[in-house]
């Protein structure tokens, strides 16, 4: 089994392409159905009561039922991985856009903005912190399923790390594991700090 | 013998002091006030008592014996302590909360049960109506109330109270430093009370303690403070305390509403039905106009007579000469609105509302009960 | 309804035999994660200082995958339900240990201040206050940790300890979609059961105090 870095280079990279695409997908889900939602808390419980069950499937057993779907392949996992990315990101949103403090808004209506321009110049920038930690939780979560992606025929570092443990290999295993890992620690620890940083931006203004 | 200060020192990390060399002696039975601007160290003071704060130095004992002779635990178990939020443990009842320490002396059930019924009607809270209410259920001077009574539970000698009041609405305020007084005389605790408020410092310290940036400045009755101030900052301090210039009132006849009466409906034996002002309530009275029923106010009228509750027994008024501090207090608790005044024929004269009393209030600026 | 009869008779017995290893890992390691955790959320609540850099360290493990977790172990623990254990113990840590903390962190000094200023000892405080108040917020973070660990257990089977996802990763490797079922129903199931479960215990032990409606 290749361990060589051009080798374990390109399957991180692949992971890491493969968790990005599903999460932008079910973030973009998530976003439009929270705005949707908003001044609807019915229809917001409803939608976050279906998320919350997705969200309680196994990841495995949802892999599973989408590969009777989907067959194998990378698209299988990017639907699964977008499934598992809309509640993070709906649920973020909705409560940071519910959590701007009316009182902006009305200062943006008595601007003369439009409800588009309050929502886009008020709204979006005050609720972003929140919403960008909702968009951490689901890139994290995806990077940690797409380690079993492998499953269901998709690329990604699962592949060493199942080869590994199939041949009892400590060296492919940790050659598959070890970059998994700091993927999934370094874009945690990446996106927390961006995020410090545009909320310390956002309550200076 | 009471409570007793002897050079007490309390000292900030920072090497500021935060109450600094105070000697003061509270004789058994005596509600003295603490007040002082923020940060002159009054509440620290009063937490010295019950050693949620300990010195730096000095010497601080009730009835003689050192604190510190005592274990702090049993120590504050034998020390009444209310403070402004009350502290009650909101997923308890009434009684769970004013039995909680009882509890922890292994009283047994039935001598826990006895007192907390004792302590409810001291206040004239019914136990069947409070006893099973959680904190949320009750409005902010009825919870007071309970915190009140929660620190007399063990009929400890010594009571302490951190502003207690400061979160309350002013009519429950009043009603409830009323209260007090009530209770004082009657049960002649040893009371070390903090306030900000200089209204309220003179108006229930039997003896006023007046401290600045951890000093205690003087010493004495609401009288001998005001004339004689040992300093221009007491005299300035007091100088916003305006002493009541209007008669004290001895009955509740200025709260009463009488005019507006609309009659309802006049009945074959003589009797009416009468409402008072815009209240929302219907009376009864026979021909010779005695109250004989009360009733919720229907809103369309005459329409649904049928429908219209009639209460005949036990029905709440209150008496011409009752005093006002007591109306004012079932008004301020009470599940009603308003209340029937009657003479001592029980025939109706008039009615007080929380309306009327906030009116008469507003006219004449201050009450002195 | 005979489609469900028959695939029961086919698989009821794997199921069943999965099932066993699958609960056992899940729930052994919930309880030591309770044991562990909630104590030690305590403990912060009265060392603050060490809350961040504790929970710092938790959260890492959290981050990291659950297959990658499994196969760090593997050269170190073997294979198995005891290294399985041990991994499935550190990842309940995390839900259990920041709400308990939040939980207990998050109730109003002034209770505190007033029932130390009537007598209770801390460990009374402990029982009669903090815990009865955060108990909804503990409660949820142990339901969290649990639907965390059915979904984790399920790929322990690859390390050898059993479980629901053996019939999963059997059903994959042999293209047999009735076995990839029977392994994978039952584990959604099972998550949505341990919820809704814990969901009514959450509810059970929120104190009636602090449901009532509030005063007029």
């Amino acid at each position: 089994m290749n361990t060589s870095l051009p080798y374990v280079s390109m399957l991180t990279f692949q992971h890491l392409y493969l968790s990005v695409v599903g999460t932008l997908i079910g973030a973009a889900i998530g976003f439009a159905l929270a705005v949707w939602a908003r001044r609807r808390p019915r229809l917001a419980n409803a939608l976050i009561g279906i998320a919350e069950v997705i969200q309680t499937i196994p990841g495995i057993a949802l892999l599973a039922f989408l590969l009777l779907a989907f067959g194998l392949g990378n698209g299988t996992l990017v639907v699964g991985l977008a499934l598992y990315a809309i509640l993070p990101v709906m649920q973020n949103t909705y409560e940071g856009l519910e959590g701007v403090d009316p009182v902006y808004m009305g200062i943006g209506k008595g601007m003369g903005m439009t409800r588009g321009q309050i929502f886009r110049q008020v709204e979006l920038p005050l609720a972003f912190p929140v919403i960008l930690t909702g968009l951490r939780v689901a890139l994290v979560t995806s990077i940690g399923v797409a380690t079993i992606g492998v499953f269901v025929g998709a690329d990604g570092l699962g592949l060493l790390i199942y080869r590994g443990l199939q041949l009892i290999d400590t060296q492919v295993i940790l050659a598959g594991a070890i970059p998994a890992g700091l993927l999934a620690i370094l874009i945690e620890v990446i996106l927390t700090l961006l995020e410090r940083r545009l909320s310390r931006a956002a309550s200076a203004r | 013998m009471g409570v007793k200060f002897e050079h007490v020192t309390k000292m900030y990390p920072g090497g500021r002091p935060a109450v600094n060399d105070l000697s003061l002696t509270v004789p058994t039975g005596e509600l003295l006030v603490l007040i002082g601007p923020s940060g002159c160290g009054k509440t620290t003071t009063l937490r010295m008592i019950n050693r949620l704060e300990e010195p730096s130095s000095g010497v601080i004992s009730i009835e003689g014996r050192d604190i510190r002779s005592y274990d702090p635990i049993q120590l504050r178990r034998g020390i009444g302590y209310t403070i402004q939020q009350t502290g009650l443990l909101p997923h308890m009842t009434v009684e769970q909360n004013i039995e909680l320490v009882p509890k922890l002396l292994k009283w047994d059930a039935n001598k826990r049960h006895e007192r907390t019924h004792e302590l409810l009607e001291l206040v004239g809270m019914s136990y069947e109506t409070y006893a099973h209410r959680y904190p949320r259920q009750l409005s902010g001077g009825q919870q007071q109330r309970v915190g009140v009574l929660r620190s007399l539970a063990t009929d400890p000698p010594v009571i302490l109270m951190d502003e207690p009041f400061g979160a309350l609405d002013p009519i429950s305020r009043e009603v409830l430093q009323n209260e007090l007084k009530r209770l004082q005389a009657r049960l002649q605790k040893t009371i070390i009370f903090v306030t900000h408020d200089i209204d309220e410092a003179m108006r229930l310290g039997d003896r006023v303690a007046i401290m600045r940036d951890g000093i205690l400045l003087q010493v004495g009755t609401p009288d001998e403070l005001l004339r004689t101030p040992k300093e221009e900052f007491i005299a300035r301090f007091l100088g916003r305390y305006i002493v009541p210039h209007t008669a004290p009132l001895e009955s509740i006849g200025q709260f009463m509403q009488t005019n507006m009466i609309a009659i309802q409906r006049e009945l074959a034996d003589g009797g009416r039905i009468v409402q008072i002002a815009e209240t929302p309530l219907w009376f009864w009275l026979d021909g010779e106009g005695v109250l004989k029923r009360v009733a919720p106010a229907l809103a369309d009228g005459g329409n649904g007579w049928n429908s219209v509750e009639w209460a005949e027994e036990d029905i709440d008024c209150v008496g011409e000469r009752d005093s006002a501090e007591d109306v004012l207090r079932r008004l301020a608790d009470g599940e009603t609105e308003a209340l029937p005044v009657v003479d001592d024929r029980h025939r109706l004269i008039g009615v007080v509302s929380r309306r009327s009393v906030l009116k008469t209030l507003s006219n004449t600026g201050r009450v002195e009960v | 309804m005979n489609v469900l009869a028959d695939f029961w008779n086919n698989y009821g017995g794997q199921i069943m035999d999965a099932l066993g290893p699958h609960l056992f890992l899940t729930f052994v390691s919930l309880a030591l994660g309770i044991i562990v955790a909630v104590p030690l959320g305590i403990f912060l609540t009265r060392n603050p200082r060490l809350a961040s850099p504790i929970i710092a360290v938790v959260s890492i493990f959290q981050t990291i995958p659950s297959l990658v977790f499994f196969a760090l172990i593997l050269p170190f623990l073997g294979i198995g339900t005891q290294p399985a254990l041990v991994v499935l113990f550190v990842y309940s840590l995390l839900p259990i240990l920041r709400n308990t903390y939040i939980g207990v962190r998050s109730i109003d000094p002034a209770l505190i201040d007033a029932s130390r200023g009537q007598g209770m000892t801390s460990w009374e405080i402990l029982y009669m206050v903090e815990l009865p108040l955060s108990a909804p917020l503990i409660v949820a973070g142990i339901r969290l940790a649990a639907i965390y660990l059915v979904s984790w257990a399920t790929i322990a089977a690859l390390i050898g300890a059993g479980g629901l996802g053996d019939l999963i990763f059997s059903g994959i490797d042999n293209y047999d979609t009735n076995l990839l079922l029977a392994g994978a129903v039952p584990t959604a199931l099972l998550a949505l059961l341990i919820g809704f479960l814990l969901g009514m215990v959450r509810r059970l032990v929120t104190p009636r105090g602090l449901k009532v409606g509030v005063a007029r």
